[in-house]
């Protein structure tokens, strides 16, 4: 859109160009003085006080957290995506005593802060006599909030596949159940992936709340580092890092899987034309 | 349910400061967001290349890191504020870059026939985008804003865990009193899930009177 809008810019637009890339330079470079400065008045750039996150034993803390983040994260996704699959199954179902449930998880976890599920798990459960062990004191809350949130990437996927497609399986004596199994999820699958990638990084984004239970995960160990070495700034600011590093590369991923599908949708589109 | 009564006054106060938090973030997220977007779609390298980074920035961090930097690690170099004020600055900073992409998307599923006439007719930049694109884009964008304004007042929640007392932890901290973690929890619950009824109600209207028959 935005390359209609606009004509090819003449010898006025051209330097109005100009004149705007100079400036918005400026504005970037003044902003990072303007926090370099703040930086070293008050201290926080003297050498020691980064130099010890060049050394191995910290990067080996760290990594350990950002370890019990990958894994807190992967155990929570295969269940959250799980448990979504057959909510979203539940909510398309011809039944309505199972549709109804479903629908009603979706619709009240999409409500409700992650962070007061956390603290049901917490506060509530121990005092009716289950204490979970820590990880999964994390990774209950996550999976419960995640779950409503897969099971609505799937019924999406689920409704894109063609009526057809469903039509013919049946016709040829599938049951109901094959059919879902064996032609319509397949399909689904591959038009969900981007989807369910990006909603992973929401959830990696999501385990940051072991800040909250305690649980060893990258942010709740660079608190402990910090409390521990006093260098409060930098510690966060590495860690911040850490995640733009992790989370940029995997929605990079979504995006190379998004571009690839499309590509794929134009020449199977274009094949079947021509056949 | 007695302990709800009993303890309306704190549970209210964490709701007003709930709402607080999302009323103002969502309006900075708005704004901001409305920058960043037009950033986006500029005609200047530069100018799009900071549109990009800051979404790309601040939708792969997580929220409770941005608050805890802000929180713990700005008072460092000497920037500090009220606690409540940093909330909504940090809230309103992340959001906003989700506001941008859902614009920005809105803009970009205009179809483009729409925007080659409108220049065909001599309106110019400005006019086309003002007269012809965003009047449609807008239309597209309400439930898709009303999501992102749902999925913020749940992300409030997350500046309890720096030391600002809303509704969830109101909750918290009368149930440590209290110890009747059902119904607290979930009277909190239902208040949240109200707060995102009403949000629900509001773009439904909003998406019924904005709505054109062809």
């Amino acid at each position: 859109m935005s390359t209609v809008l606009f004509d090819e810019p003449g010898p006025k637009a051209r330097r109005r160009i100009r004149v705007a890339t100079v400036l918005g330079t400026l504005a970037v470079v003044a902003l990072a003085v303007l926090a370099v400065r703040q930086f070293a008045a008050n201290g926080q750039l003297d050498a020691d006080r980064w130099q010890p996150y060049a050394t191995w034993p910290m990067w080996r803390y760290l990594l350990t957290g950002l370890g019990s983040t990958a894994l807190a994260a992967v155990v929570s996704a295969a269940l959250s995506m799980a448990f979504g699959l057959v909510l979203a199954l539940g909510r398309l179902s011809h039944r309505r005593w199972v549709r109804g449930p479903a629908a009603c998880y979706v619709e009240v976890v999409r409500v409700i802060p992650a962070l007061l599920l956390v603290y049901v798990v917490l506060f509530a459960l121990p005092r009716y006599g289950l204490d979970l062990p820590l990880f999964w004191k994390l990774a209950v809350p996550l999976t419960l909030s995640n779950a409503a949130a897969f099971a609505e990437i799937f019924r999406a996927g689920i409704l894109s596949v063609e009526r057809g497609q469903t039509e013919a399986g049946l016709a040829i004596g599938l049951t109901r159940w094959r059919t879902m199994r064996l032609i319509v999820l397949p399909q689904a699958a591959r038009r969900v992936l981007p989807s369910i990638v990006s909603q992973s990084v929401g959830l990696l984004k999501d385990t940051s709340l072991g800040y909250v239970v305690s649980y060893g995960e990258l942010l709740f160990s660079s608190k402990v580092l910090a409390n521990y070495n006093g260098l409060l700034i930098q510690t966060y600011i590495v860690v911040a890092a850490v995640y733009l590093v992790v989370n940029m590369s995997l929605s990079k991923l979504a995006r190379t899987l998004e571009a690839r599908q499309r590509a794929g949708r134009t020449l199977s589109g274009r094949s079947s034309a021509r056949a | 349910m007695s302990v709800l009564l009993d303890h309306l006054p704190e549970l209210w106060q964490g709701l007003v400061v709930t709402l607080q938090l999302t009323a103002a973030s969502f309006l900075g997220a708005a704004v901001l967001g409305v920058v960043v977007t037009a950033l986006r779609v500029s005609p200047v390298r530069v100018l799009r290349a900071i549109g990009t980074a800051y979404v790309e920035t601040f939708q792969n961090l997580p929220l409770l890191v941005l608050l805890v930097l802000a929180f713990f690690g700005l008072p460092e170099i000497g920037v500090k504020a009220e606690p409540l004020t940093t909330a909504i600055v940090v809230i309103s900073v992340y959001e906003a870059a989700y506001v941008g992409e859902a614009l920005r998307s809105g803009v970009n599923s205009v179809s483009k026939g729409q925007g080659e006439a409108a220049r065909a007719i001599g309106l110019t930049f400005t006019q086309s985008l003002r007269h012809v694109i965003l009047p449609q884009a807008l239309r597209t964008v309400v439930q898709p804003l009303g999501n992102i304004a749902i999925a913020l007042i749940m992300n409030t929640a997350l500046a309890g865990a720096v030391s600002i007392v809303e509704l969830t932890t109101a909750a918290k901290n009368v149930n440590l009193v209290e110890a009747q973690p059902i119904p607290i929890f979930v009277g909190a619950g239902i208040a949240y899930a109200l707060l995102a009824a009403l949000v629900g109600l509001v773009t439904g209207r909003l998406e019924r009177r904005l709505v054109i028959l062809r």
